[in-house]
């Protein structure tokens, strides 16, 4: 009793806190949803309060442009692949590292996750010259291989976790079954680790969907680019045009936060497990 | 985590054995052979990639760092040290690092904490608190690009929000110049990395602070021990492991800042808020520099390298497995 009314004492307070960050965090993007309903001479004479009247036209116009739907294709496009590339052969690798011993293991392992401590500005510049020099720059494998192959630590971390887990019994059972280790791996494992499966690929796909700097270097013609690097852009072509520039911005974000309020678990998880792993 | 692929034990030697055990060896042997290059041969997808593309860039970086390089054709003209004894005069590439220190110092002393009291707060039973935690990490979901371009806009010297809100409230003079401020880029700079990545390191503490056992909360309740002594006695120890890995992560951020800066500022003004990578690209894809740029790579390599060695004998060490916090048990 004495201890309920204590902590309800409390919370006042504590309410009081959580709503104050609340409005800091919330109200940049409630400011810009707001900002893009109105005219760039509206926002000007009225920065704060709302749009009287409401223009939807900075929103509809860019809703009916090819431009960002194009850019939300391409960014599609690059993370579904990057995704199933990256899962793939990280999936192969955590099931050697985890059901076989074998001479070179841990040698192996460990300069899988040396690559998690490097920052990819270390590889960016002769990165480029390697795209380069392989003619993959303009071009959407340019950014998809090094992608799949930086998440590759990570990835590899966590599934090697999860794999580890699953009891030795089932593989000796399956062996009896007849199975060789790519039927194990392809019939019961995979299914198995659907679980983990999802939260490694929720993880990549929201990696490749922000990823800045490597679109950023591979793709100089806008036929490939991706919805970060069309802010930008777009930021420095209407730089006058604030309110326009605002509902780009709304629209940009919707894909990744429907994302999240859909996966997010399996981002949550996956991030807490990969950094607790790693 | 018994596995039938492991090879099997070898009895003794092969050369002592009568021939149809000597038999039998070369058998296992074969076997054994055969094994390697399963494991192995399932290896080879990521293998491929990531010495392609991870390790050998990082290698080229250490090589074309000694050259005199323009980034075209193969580096000849060697030069030795020159690149890194210039870069140690720069001092933009000094400042680099007083920034990098500056960041990671900030995000010690104000993001961490920030991000672990609002893990307390929401580790509470408080109404609404689903909701604060996704408000609070949904930034982190949103790219770099996105939210620099944003916050561009929203600290725009005079009609951004920012100066609009502080009219408001009568605070004209805290105001200003903003991203464009010399004496105010970097801790603006750091407002909204804090918007941004706080979130990140609350649900990292958040899933710590689950997996706290209630009865020690409890039994040290019955000891008498007020909020703080518990906060202090039971959860800080316990999140220790938690907290040590999402300093590392913040550091490893800091040393790779690039996005961010890239897209606010550019480093400017006047390279006041520059960055490590900042500068590298400025010096590899504007000016053509490739050797130099590749020096600073290399030096940005080095200071990771040391850094995650550094703490993985001295802080780490401490977390062998199990020790560390995870939400698997609850997911999986």
């Amino acid at each position: 009793m004495t201890v309920q009314r204590k902590t309800r004492g409390r919370t006042l307070p504590l309410h009081l806190l959580l709503i104050g960050v609340g409005a800091l965090m919330g109200i940049p993007l409630l400011y810009a949803v707001i900002s893009g309903f109105k005219s760039t001479d509206q926002l000007s004479r009225n920065p704060i309060g709302l749009p009287d009247p409401w223009v939807t036209g900075n929103y509809t116009d860019i809703l009916a442009s090819g431009d960002f739907w194009r850019m939300v294709g391409n960014s599609t496009l690059i993370a579904v692949a990057t995704t199933v590339l990256v899962v793939a052969a990280s999936a192969l690798a955590a099931f050697s590292f985890a059901r076989f011993a074998f001479r070179g293991r841990e040698v192996l392992f460990t300069l899988f996750t040396m690559g998690l401590m490097f920052p990819f500005a270390v590889a960016a510049l002769p990165l480029f010259l390697l795209l380069r020099s392989m003619d993959l720059l303009d071009n959407p494998l340019g950014v998809i291989l090094p992608q799949a192959a930086f998440g590759l630590p990570m990835t590899i971390i966590i599934l090697r976790g999860f794999f580890r887990q699953i009891p030795g019994e089932l593989e000796e059972a399956a062996t009896l079954d007849g199975c060789g280790p790519l039927g194990f791996f392809w019939r019961v494992l995979l299914p198995m680790a659907r679980p983990a499966l999802g939260t490694v690929s929720v993880l990549a796909v929201v990696t490749s969907w922000n990823n800045f700097f490597l679109p950023l270097l591979v793709f100089n013609e806008p036929t490939w680019w991706t919805i970060p690097i069309g802010v930008q852009q777009f930021q420095g072509q209407y730089s006058q045009d604030v309110a326009r520039v605002f509902a780009y911005l709304v629209l940009a974000m919707v894909p990744a936060l429907a994302f999240y309020s859909v996966a997010e678990r399996q981002l949550v998880g996956g991030l807490t497990a990969g950094a607790t792993k790693g | 985590m018994t596995s039938t692929f492991l090879p099997e034990k070898r009895t003794g030697p092969d050369t002592d054995l009568p021939p149809p055990a000597a038999d039998a060896a070369r058998g296992r042997a074969r076997r054994r052979a055969m094994n390697w290059l399963t494991a192995v041969s399932f290896q080879v997808p990521a293998l491929v990639l990531f010495g392609v593309l991870v390790l050998l860039p990082i290698m080229f970086a250490l090589y074309a760092a000694f050259f005199r390089w323009g980034g075209f054709g193969m580096p000849e003209d060697y030069i030795g040290v020159e690149n890194f004894t210039r870069l140690f005069d720069d001092p933009v590439f000094i400042g680099d690092l007083w920034r990098c220190l500056l960041l990671v110092l900030l995000s010690l002393a104000l993001q961490l904490p920030f991000a672990l009291a609002m893990a307390v707060a929401l580790n509470q039973k408080v109404r609404g608190r689903a909701v604060y935690r996704m408000l609070f990490f949904a930034p982190y979901v949103l790219s770099e690009a996105i939210t620099g371009v944003l916050f561009a806009m929203i600290f725009a010297p005079g009609e951004g929000l920012a100066d609009h809100v502080l009219d408001g409230i009568g605070l004209e003079g805290l105001g200003g110049e903003w991203f464009a401020d010399p004496d105010m880029v970097m801790a603006t700079l750091f407002l909204v990395m804090t918007w941004k990545y706080f979130g990140f390191h609350m649900m990292l503490y958040l899933a710590g602070l689950q997996s706290i056992p209630k009865e020690l909360h409890e039994a040290a309740l019955i000891d008498g021990a007020g909020p703080w002594q518990r906060f202090r006695n039971v959860t800080l120890p316990l999140l220790a492991p938690t907290l040590r890995i999402s300093v590392f992560l913040s550091v490893i951020g800091a040393i790779q800042l690039f996005d961010l800066v890239w897209v606010v500022t550019a480093g400017g003004p006047d390279h006041h808020s520059e960055t490590m990578a900042v500068t590298m690209f400025q010096f590899g894809f504007k000016r053509y520099q490739v050797g130099y740029a590749s020096a600073i790579s290399v030096v940005m390599f080095g200071i990771s390298l040391v850094f995650a060695l550094a703490y993985q004998r001295f802080v780490l060490r401490r977390d062998l497995e199990g020790a560390t916090t995870t939400m698997r048990g609850g997911k999986q």
